[in-house]
């Protein structure tokens, strides 16, 4: 799993900082959205990345599916 | 098929969007409505499809387009009035917003909460000094956003009635135009003269700060004014019809007195349940866009009909049902895409702080009158209360 933020498309509404402050934190300069871990493994909040992802306004966040097992 | 009704409709249960709505979700997928000045325009009652128009930049905020979908005819705008950031289109938008989203993070609104329940504990303190019934409208619902915008803001809360005054003439629809043009004026000025004293005396607000990272004046006038206008009346109405509807709702109140930790979940219940400004979502096409099986042609308005959307089976069960149990984010009462509500996580720390300490400090409050004799504002662009006679 890794999550990608489009900096240029986030407007900083916070909504995946509300959702899972262990992943998203917000830039204090510009409010946009930093993500502090990038590949989380647990299950509960790869969910909690999920709905992130959904709720997220500006569409900014994606989550890569591992295409692959090696 | 029936005729397309005229847009907008009054809500007659307080509970329910109005019934027309309803209908119109019903009916079509996509709709043909009315508005008041004898144009049409697409209505969109599904959430699935609202969030893909409001994520579309082929649909414009910029009221000044020739065929906004305007459901309160305003007087004509003039092509070189500057929009504030609600009616900027990318890429002006963008960088509006990033310029002031810093004021509005998450950490930021946590930082304000002590002060937040300062101000809240005091008009609480008044109301219990004072005489029984009180209006909970006056004493506390409009007060509290009021004094939390102006002090962020930096505008002395001593002007709070003019922009009381001002604020809910805007949004009257039966204000005649020009007089609601005036008022819009008269904020305007103010707001005008206020900042060209911070650029010289600059002061520990959200004004001085942007002035110190090189604003424009003029501009962030209007961005003042719109903060002040949209964190003014929004959070208050929606404190009224809360305290409402937990104070009609015993078991719903007891789930909230029992945990605190479900006062968020409860706040976003209340948001989707009421959605009470559906009105500034609507958007106008400027390319020919295929939606929900319609095809919407440039310079066609669109409506959304976010009550009925938030309450869209497909996307929550049950949706008339009140329930503090539901997990009910995903509501578009603040919007959606990049026009989201910048003030949104504010009025959640100002929402849940004041649910728990009204219900928390007054265990004893009802409502001193019955239900059926509230006023509601059923005329305004935003919905909400006139008064909310409360006792203990
Ligand atoms: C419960 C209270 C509130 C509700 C229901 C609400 C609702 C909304 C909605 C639906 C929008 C989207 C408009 C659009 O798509 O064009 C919006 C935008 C906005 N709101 Fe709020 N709002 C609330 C509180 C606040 C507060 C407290 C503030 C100020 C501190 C605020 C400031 C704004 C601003 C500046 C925008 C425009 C953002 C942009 O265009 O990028 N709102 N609000
Ligand atoms: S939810 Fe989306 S728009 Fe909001 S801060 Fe996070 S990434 Fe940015």
């Amino acid at each position: 799993m890794r999550i990608t933020a489009d900096l240029d498309r986030c407007v900083g509404a916070g909504q995946c900082v509300l959702t899972e402050p262990a992943v998203f934190d917000q830039s204090d300069d510009d409010g946009t959205v930093v993500v502090i871990d990038g590949a989380p493994e647990d299950e509960e909040t790869i969910d909690r990345v999920r709905e992130a992802v959904h709720l997220c306004p500006s569409r900014a966040l994606t989550l890569a599916e591992p295409t692959s097992t090696p | 098929m029936t005729a397309s009704p005229t847009l907008p409709l009054k809500r007659t249960c307080p509970y329910a969007p109005p019934a027309e709505h309803v209908a119109l979700q019903r009916q079509e997928r996509v709709t043909r409505v009315r508005l008041p000045d004898g144009s049409s325009a697409w209505a969109l009652s599904r959430l699935d499809d609202i969030r893909t128009m409001l994520t579309d930049p082929r649909f414009s905020s910029d009221r000044r387009r020739e065929g906004y979908p305007l459901q309160t005819p305003g007087p004509p705008r003039r092509a070189t009035e500057r929009p504030t950031l609600i009616g900027l289109d990318p890429p002006e938008h963008g960088a509006a917003r990033r310029a002031v989203v810093g004021e509005f993070t998450i950490k930021q609104m946590n930082a304000l909460r002590p002060r937040i329940q300062q101000i809240v504990d005091e008009r609480v303190d008044a109301m219990l000094a004072g005489p029984r019934p009180a209006d909970l409208v006056s004493a506390l619902a409009l007060p509290v956003p009021s004094l939390v915008i102006c002090e962020l803001l930096g505008v002395p809360y001593a002007e709070h009635d003019f922009f009381q005054d001002r604020s809910a003439r805007l949004l009257l629809r039966s204000v005649p135009p020009q007089e609601r043009f005036a008022a819009a004026n008269d904020i305007r000025e103010y707001m005008a003269t206020l900042i060209a004293e911070k650029a010289k005396n600059p002061a520990e607000d959200l004004l001085s700060r942007q002035l110190a990272k090189g604003a424009d004046q003029e501009e962030l006038a209007g961005l003042g004014f719109l903060l002040l206008l949209a964190g003014h009346e929004t959070t208050g109405n929606m404190i009224s019809l809360g305290t409402m509807t937990l104070l009609e709702r015993p078991e719903a109140l007891a789930g909230l007195k029992a945990d605190p930790t479900v006062t968020p979940q409860v706040v976003e219940e209340l948001l989707r349940y009421f959605t009470i400004a559906e009105y500034v979502t609507s958007r106008i096409a400027v390319a020919d866009v295929e939606l929900g099986g319609v095809l919407i042609r440039a310079g066609e308005g669109v409506i959304t009909l976010a009550n009925v959307a938030n309450r869209d089976p497909a996307a929550f069960t049950d949706g008339d049902t009140f329930d503090i149990g539901r997990a009910a984010r995903h509501h578009v009462a603040f919007g959606f895409g990049a026009h989201q509500c910048l003030g949104q996580n504010l009025a959640r720390v100002e929402l849940q702080i004041v649910f728990d300490t009204l219900f928390g400090r007054i265990p004893e409050l009802r409502l001193a009158v019955t239900a059926d004799e509230l006023s509601f504002k059923d005329d305004s662009d935003v919905y909400g209360l006139h008064s909310l006679p409360v006792t203990w």
